[in-house]
């Protein structure tokens, strides 16, 4: 800042140098000092009246350099006048100087506010795929409960999908499958109709006992539209022991749907008929959530893995017994977070996935 | 299957005012599950009555057409009419306008009284036309919804009907019936009949169950019926084609008989389409009992009936009127002229029953399921027999239902029934299933009584005997389900009541949590997400032309497709070698939602078949495969690496105050790659690249320090980008996760941080301008020593005081010693040696 303060003029250079012996001229001069201190508007001000008052050619400097002069027994009395009035005025720089920089230090901080409501967003947002965060979730609460999550090929023999399934060669059930055969035939292969194939081989290659969760893409030849897909996900679960029964599982779905559905959460079995499970249940889950109120929803199948699938792994069904069950993570997608069209999992509309972020 | 209500409660008791809804609340306990409910009063209410046309006046109109005006009495004669309304005459006698001409005065008719409503919302009220007030309406069938005939209005006595006028004419025709539509589980083929999930019921609802077979009484065999002989040469798995044949004739019958309403009724409300009196006696039969007959003009026939496998080149045209090639593995239904049908799918319009028929021979035979299944796929014709043969058929059935359809035959169509029956062949035996008593509580959980065994057991109509410790159950002849424990256990559970199981949680061992794979999926795929990719999932189907772009990187690789068999569409036949086809396809969903500015990101399984597909044979079913044979199963499967791709179109960000969203560019591309391996901990080189779906002069390689490639980033290339319609510059990578997984470190070993001054050194290398940076900085990096603690790239210049042709890369070079300070000359030596590599290889000059 290079304007004048305005209180440097009064006293300036000019201003009549005081008698150090004279106590009102002093005062006079400290009086003069305190004025201008108190009225430097900012810290440039603030340097002139330093200047001025107490600078090297500052009235009282000057009066200060004068005692040199005086006789002896005066030289005293003149410095009691000038030393503590010298004092006074360097102290109320020093104090004026900590309240203009804050005041100062307030005003940029004034002058510096943004309009946050206004900030530009500098970073991208990605996401995961809700799909794939459940997946995710779902398999938690499995490892939580001590169990390990298998995986295994999209495409798959005919053997693991259908035969060690239990699936007779030309019985009605290997057709409701809607499967999608590749070329050429002779090759025995199809592309996974649910992720069975996986525990086949959980069940060939692990230890004894099992408990496995198998999550993956499965496909089946549906047209896709509002509750269709031809690709979709599914977690299935399989547990092998000694003396495992329905009521296990039964416990199993129960404990596993109140962790994603919540403590009010039932589940509810219903006879039906799967090849690779003896006695096999629809699966129907209560939701305390549900849109619209709280309701029975279908959700899977289930039941006690059948003895020709033990044996088809070597497995001896007289000592072992075991549990299946399986679920889509679309559907569940859809009655859990309220997703109303298949087609909104399956379009790649960026809007959906960045909807949920990175949770589920 | 769908159930009429009113002949649901010919065998059980259904209550008198239970609804479909409430018939399938019961039968989904037992796992029948609902479906649908067909009721016609639904779209059709009254007041629908009988009338008969008084009087008929026929007026010419000037349109050239000719109406009726009639007047139809509507309640009896002396009694009175108890409706009221608009347009109801107190008289009994109503005015009707009708342009049908197919009947006369006196005949009985159905009239639709104003009120009424018909189905398609049509509802009738006294409306002025032709210049008379029409009081309501004389209906043909299509118009009550009963069938198609729309040629003229329904004369009651065409259906053998003559009923008192006033009567409610929905009643009359069998409209009040309503039926409930289940879904028949594949195991379950006794339910595609009414006596089966009549059964159903009664265990559903703990009420009785009166057979409809029990009350058919089969008169003793006598021989000399039709000659039949079953010569199966090709039994498969080693059963017969054809186990039983019953065959039963009737002569003189009268096919111009109508089938009667209720008959009728039902056979629409099970959705079948009454047909003739003959056609529809049988679909009756079959409906009622489960057992398919199949109906022969007698005198169309000639010589004996011999059920046997096709032989080559033999041709049938069947009823739908197709010519069709047979397979030496159908079985037929043959005679001398040779095959009349094929067994148990659809039979030959040669034999059919036609309007001339008088004498009917009636087939009632037991097929194989499995050569009944082969035959129905091979030939593309499911039918209302084969769904039930492939499901089973009660074994047992076959004289009781001829006998029933020889009954129906006689008593609607006349004739007489020849005494002599054919019953040839012999159902197999009845399965018997010995059923430890604990077995049932060791497999449910829970403990089941004595007379929950035996009483379920013999609820379902088997024969149970008591053993030393458990029982001897053989199974009823129409559950060909039930083959093991499991299943009669299955069947005790079923009926005592699912919802009576227990709830216990069973106690994994120590698991091992997530595989080190899975652990680094989530945090590669949840870096790429934080990284600002968004995720997402196509379809692996794409066309021939995608996979030879995308999914190898040279023209003309040999890079083999899996073809779909049976895709959805034509041009989306094959597997994909690459993600980035449907990332393509799903950015340009997204473009034309108004969403330009794109990072899109993959993780899927990619298929590359390589020398072995698939195996020729499968081990059969129930028995483990030895270790050769599980060998070749697993090395028939085709690679499925599993691959991470991303896409990315226009801009890093969306245009907003204070910010000028950049372009993405191939250096996005390259970087999210690098990124990749940063997070797995995986040392990665990076080279100038080469792939056909890239731009030749913007592809990065990335590979691991072995050598093998992990995949490409860079610019796509403009001519992809110019016929795929992408915006310019869209850039994209595709790795292989499964290569960069393997080779991460399961340990990552801490670097000692050393804390004592670094020494920079920075030099300026010209080499020739095709040399890459990356090789440079590799040389530069080999060369100097373990004193090297890193090295980047600062500057790339050309221009004054560089030679044409050449290029200036300007590195900075990080020194540090991890036990002392550094001297000048120390780190002066190590350049130098690093230069010297780099001069050596490449011909860089420092300047």
């Amino acid at each position: 800042m290079s304007e004048t303060p305005e209180h440097a003029g009064p006293t300036g250079p000019d201003a009549q140098v005081p008698d150090p012996l004279d106590a009102s001229s002093v005062a006079a001069a400290v009086d003069a000092a305190l004025a201008d201190i108190a009225a430097a508007a900012d810290l440039d001000g603030l340097k002139a009246v330093r200047i001025t008052h107490s600078g090297e050619k500052s009235p009282l400097s000057l009066a200060n350099r004068g005692i040199g002069a005086l006789p002896k027994e005066q030289k005293s009395a003149a410095g009691k006048n000038i030393g503590p009035a010298r004092g006074r005025i360097n102290q109320a720089l020093a104090a004026r100087v900590v309240e203009l920089e804050a005041e100062r230090d307030a005003r940029i901080l004034v002058d510096e506010a943004v309009d946050v409501t206004a900030a530009p967003r500098r970073r991208r947002t990605g996401a995961r795929h809700p799909l794939s965060t459940l997946q995710e979730r779902v398999s938690d609460v499995f490892v939580g409960m001590g169990w390990e999550i298998a995986e295994g090929p999209e495409l798959e023999s005919e053997w693991f999908n259908f035969d060690a399934l239990n699936f007779k060669p030309d019985h009605p059930a290997r057709e409701m499958q809607d499967t999608f055969f590749v070329e050429p035939p002779e090759a025995h292969l199809v592309l996974r109709t649910h992720t069975s194939p996986v525990q086949v081989r959980s069940m060939l290659e692990r230890e004894l006992p099992i408990y496995v969760l198998c999550p993956g893409k499965v496909f089946r030849t549906d047209e896709l539209d509002a509750t269709h897909t031809p690709v979709f996900h599914q977690f299935e679960g399989l547990a092998i022991d000694k003396g495992l029964t329905m009521a296990d599982l039964v416990g199993t779905l129960e404990h596993f749907t109140q962790q994603l559905f919540g403590d009010g959460a039932k589940v509810r079995l219903r006879p039906n008929y799967f090849p690779f499970t003896e006695p096999s249940a629809e699966l129907d889950i209560w939701h305390p959530g549900a849109k619209g109120g709280p309701r029975w929803i279908e959700w899977g199948g289930c039941g006690m893995v059948n003895p020709n699938v033990l044996r088809a792994t070597g497995i001896d069904p007289d000592v072992y017994s075991g549990f299946a069950f399986g679920m889509g993570i679309e559907r569940a997608l859809m009655f859990r977070n309220e997703v109303g069209d298949m087609r909104d999992m399956i379009e790649g509309d960026v809007r959906f996935s960045e909807h949920f972020g990175m949770e589920i | 299957m769908r159930i009429p209500l009113s002949w649901l409660r010919e065998y059980a008791a259904v209550p008198a005012d239970a609804t479909a809804e409430d018939v399938m609340a019961e039968l989904v306990k037992v796992g029948l599950e609902e479906e649908d409910v067909h009721r016609p009063t639904d779209e059709l209410t009254g007041p629908i009555v009988v009338g008969q046309v008084l009087s008929l006046v026929k007026e010419p109109q000037s349109n050239g057409k000719t109406i009726n005006w009639c007047e139809v009495r509507v309640v009896p004669e002396g009694a009175e009419q108890t409706l009221t309304g608009d347009g109801i005459d107190p008289s009994g006698l109503q005015g009707i306008v009708c342009g049908a001409h197919n009947f006369v005065e006196g005949d009985k008719v159905v009239v639709t009284l104003p009120g009424a409503v018909l189905p398609g919302d049509f509802r009738i009220s006294p409306r002025k036309t032709y210049g008379h007030v029409s009081a309501g309406m004389i209906a043909s069938v299509r118009e009550l919804g009963i069938g198609d005939d729309h040629d003229g209005i329904l004369v009651l006595s065409t259906l053998g009907l003559d009923p008192e006028i006033g009567t409610d004419a929905l009643d009359l025709l069998g409209l009040y019936d309503e039926a409930a539509e289940i879904n028949v589980t594949p195991d379950r083929g006794y339910c595609f009949s009414i006596r089966g999930v009549a059964r159903e019921y009664a265990h559903a609802t703990r009420t009785t169950f009166t057979d409809p077979a029990a009350a058919v009484v089969v008169p003793p065999a006598a021989g000399g019926g039709y000659p039949v002989r079953l010569e199966d040469s090709a039994p498969v798995y080693g059963k017969a084609g054809c186990d039983r044949f019953v065959a039963r004739t009737v002569r003189g019958v009268d096919t111009s008989r109508p089938t009667p309403p209720w008959m009728s009724a039902r056979l629409r409300l099970a959705g079948i389409r009454s047909i003739s009196l003959v056609v529809d006696i049988s679909n009756y039969v079959m409906l009622e009992l489960g057992q398919p007959l199949h109906f022969y003009d007698l005198d169309r026939l000639s010589g004996d009936i011999v059920v046997r496998r096709a032989l080559p080149g033999e041709k049938l045209r069947t009823l739908d009127d197709k010519e069709r090639t047979l397979d030496p593995g159908d079985l037929l239904i043959t005679d001398s002229s040779g095959p009349l049908g094929i067994a148990g799918v659809m039979g030959g319009a040669s034999t059919e029953v036609s309007d001339g028929t008088s004498a009917v021979l009636i087939e009632s035979a037991h097929f194989d399921d499995v050569s009944i299944g082969r035959s129905r796929r091979r030939h593309r014709l499911p039918s209302e027999a084969s769904k039930r043969f492939e499901r089973g058929v009660d074994r047992q059935i076959a004289d009781i239902a001829a006998q029933r359809a020889v009954e129906l035959l006689l008593e609607l169509a006349g004739g007489t029934v020849d005494d002599a029956v054919t019953d040839v062949g012999q159902a197999p035996e009845a399965r018997v299933i010995e059923l430890a008593a604990d077995f049932p509580a060791r497999l449910i959980g829970r403990e089941f009584t004595d007379e929950q065994i035996t009483g379920t057991l013999t609820d379902l109509g088997a024969t149970v005997e008591k053993t030393d410790g458990g029982y001897r159950v053989t199974a009823p002849s129409w559950r060909t389900d039930l083959e093991t424990r499991e299943d009669l256990t299955e069947e005790i559970i079923r009926l005592v009541g699912y919802d009576t199981i227990p709830s216990t949680l069973p106690v994994a061992p120590p698991g091992r949590g997530l595989t080190r794979v899975q652990q680094q999926r989530r945090r590669l795929l949840n870096a790429l997400a934080a990284a600002g990719l968004t995720e997402v999932l196509s379809y692996p189907f794409v066309g021939e032309q995608a996979n030879a772009v995308f999914g190898t990187p040279h023209e003309g690789d040999a890079a083999p497709s899996v073809k779909l068999a049976n895709p959805l569409s034509a041009e989306l036949g094959y597997l994909r070698r690459s993600i980035l086809p449907g990332l393509v396809e799903l950015a340009k969903r997204n473009h034309s939602r108004g969403f330009r500015d794109l990072a899109l990101f993959e993780s899927g399984a990619v298929f590359l078949p390589g020398t072995s597909m698939g195996t020729e044979s499968i081990p059969p079913l129930g028995i483990k495969p030895d270790d050769a044979v599980l060998d070749g199963l697993y090395s028939g499967i085709p690679d499925q690496p599993q691959t991470i791709a991303a896409l990315f179109t226009g801009h890093e960000l969306v245009p907003s105050a204070g910010v000028t969203p950049r372009a993405w560019d191939w250096a996005d591309a390259v970087d999210v790659v690098h990124l990749m391996a940063q997070v797995t901990g995986v040392d990665v080189v990076v080279r100038k690249g080469s792939h056909q779906a890239f731009h030749p002069g913007r592809t990065a390689e990335f590979s691991l320090r072995s050598g093998e490639v992990l995949g490409y980033a860079g610019e796509l290339h403009p001519k992809l980008i110019a016929t795929q319609d992408l915006p310019v510059r869209t850039v994209a990578f595709e790795i292989n996760a499964d290569l960069l997984f393997e080779a991460a470190a399961d340990v990552i070993v801490a670097r000692p941080l050393s804390t004592y001054p670094a020494a920079t050194q920075d030099v300026a290398l010209v080499v020739d301008a095709d040399v890459v940076a990356g090789d440079v900085l590799e040389a530069l990096n080999e060369g100097a020593g373990e004193l090297l603690e890193d090295v980047s790239l600062f500057d790339v210049y050309t221009g004054q005081g560089i030679p044409e042709g050449r290029k200036s890369l300007a590195f900075a070079l990080r020194f540090r010693a991890a036990d002392r300070t550094l001297t000048a000359e120390e780190a002066s030596a190590a350049r130098d040696s690093a230069v010297m590599v780099a001069a050596e290889r490449f011909g860089a000059v420092q300047r």
